[in-house]
C-alpha cells in the first residue's frame, strides 16, 4: 500500500465520536468548509496514524475534523465543515 | 455509546489466519447488516487497544452477534482474538457503529457486492439478512481473494449459490487460482465488473468493502461501468485501524 491510499474512511471513527456524538455519524451529512463539496461523513478519509483522528474531504482533501481523546479529555475541532446535518430521529 | 460486557460462546476457524467468535453480550440491542463493533482489550498494567470488527451474524434478538477477525502480522488485537480467546472468556465491546453502511430488509432493489479478502465480512451479514428476512431483492457478490484457501464461509456461499432464488456469486483470484480456473490470477478489471456484476441499467447499489487500494480500484471500475458514484457505499479498512 503506497503512503497516499494510507487512509481509512468516516466509518472507523464513528465509534470514538460516539464519546460525543448521540446521532449515527456515518450517515451525517457534511460540508466542506474548502469546496463546498456535501458528502456523508462515512465517505471523508480517515488518517489514524496520528495522537488522535483526521478527517479529510474526500473531493479536496481539505481538514474536516479532528479528534483527539487525551488523558479523559476529548478535543474537537469541527472548523473544516461549514455544516453537519444528522438524522433527527433516536437511531 | 457504552461498553458491554461480551462473552465468547462459540469459536470457529475459517481459514488458517481467521477465526470467528460468537459473543453473547449484556444488553445488546441488536444491529442492521453491515454495522460493526469496537472491541476493547485492556492488559493488566491498564494498557488498552481498541478496534473495530464488522459483524457477520444477520440481525437476530438473541443477544448474540458473530465476528469475523482476520490475523495481522505484528497486530496488537487480531492474534489474541484469532489464537488465545477460549469459550467463556470475557471482553468489553462497543456497538452496533454505524447507519450508512448498511442494507436494510426493506430494500428491495438490486444489490451489488464487492468484497476484497476480510471485506466480505459485513457483505455476508447482508446475505445472512437477506435469507432471514426472507427478502427476495436480487443480490450479487463479486468476492475477490488472494487464493481458495483465503474464502471465508466457503461452505455457506457455496450452499447458497447452489439455490435457485439466491445470491449470484462470483470468485475473483488475485494470486493462486482453483485447478482449470478459466481466468488467470490477477485483480478485478472491467470485463470482470462487466460479467461479474450487475449491468449499472439495472440501478443497483452497490457496497464495496476491504482494503483502501482494493475500495478505490473496485469503486474506480464500477463508476467506468456507469454506475452512479451516488449508489456506491464503501468501507474500508486497513492495518491502521485493524479492521474487520
Amino acid at each position: 500500500m503506497n503512503a497516499s491510499m494510507n487512509y481509512l474512511d468516516g466509518n472507523a471513527a464513528a465509534g470514538e465520536l460516539s464519546t460525543i456524538f448521540v446521532a449515527d455519524i456515518t450517515s451525517a451529512e457534511g460540508q466542506c468548509a474548502n469546496c463546498g463539496g456535501k458528502k456523508p461523513f462515512a465517505e471523508a478519509h480517515l488518517y489514524m496514524q496520528c495522537p488522535g483522528l483526521v478527517a479529510r474531504c474526500a473531493l479536496c482533501g481539505h481538514v474536516l475534523l479532528r479528534f483527539a481523546n487525551v488523558q479523559g479529555r476529548v478535543f474537537l475541532d469541527l472548523r473544516g465543515m461549514t455544516y453537519l446535518s444528522v438524522d433527527a430521529a433516536p437511531q | 455509546m457504552t461498553w458491554r460486557a461480551a462473552k465468547a460462546v462459540a469459536v470457529h476457524d475459517e481459514t488458517a489466519t481467521a477465526r470467528t467468535l460468537a459473543l453473547a453480550i449484556c444488553d445488546w440491542p441488536g444491529h442492521v447488516a453491515g454495522q460493526h463493533v469496537d472491541v476493547r482489550l485492556t492488559a493488566p498494567d491498564g494498557y488498552s487497544a481498541v478496534r473495530s470488527y464488522s459483524i457477520a451474524s444477520a440481525p437476530s434478538s438473541d443477544g448474540r452477534i458473530e465476528i469475523t477477525v482476520e490475523r495481522l502480522p505484528n497486530g496488537e488485537v487480531s492474534p489474541y482474538l484469532t489464537q488465545e480467546v477460549v469459550v467463556g472468556d470475557e471482553l468489553e465491546l462497543r456497538g452496533p457503529i454505524g447507519g450508512w453502511f448498511v442494507w436494510r430488509s426493506v430494500q428491495t432493489e438490486p444489490i451489488q457486492l464487492v468484497a476484497g479478502g476480510s471485506g466480505i465480512v459485513p457483505l455476508m451479514a447482508m446475505i445472512r439478512s437477506r435469507r432471514s428476512a426472507g427478502s427476495s431483492a436480487p443480490f450479487r457478490l463479486l468476492y475477490s481473494v488472494r487464493e481458495p484457501e483465503t474464502v471465508f464461509y466457503r461452505d455457506e456461499l457455496q450452499a447458497l449459490s447452489n439455490q435457485g432464488d439466491s445470491v449470484v456469486i462470483s470468485y475473483v483470484y488475485t494470486r493462486v487460482t482453483p485447478k482449470d480456473w478459466p481466468r488467470p490470477a490477477g485483480r478485478i478489471d472491467a470485463p470482470l465488473i462487466g460479467t461479474g456484476t450487475w449491468p449499472s441499467t439495472l440501478r443497483p447499489t452497490s457496497y464495496v468493502c476491504g482494503t483502501t487500494s482494493f475500495v478505490e480500484h473496485a469503486t474506480d471500475l464500477l463508476i467506468a461501468a456507469g454506475h452512479d458514484r451516488e449508489r456506491i457505499r464503501t468501507e474500508r479498512f486497513g492495518a491502521t485501524g485493524e479492521r474487520k
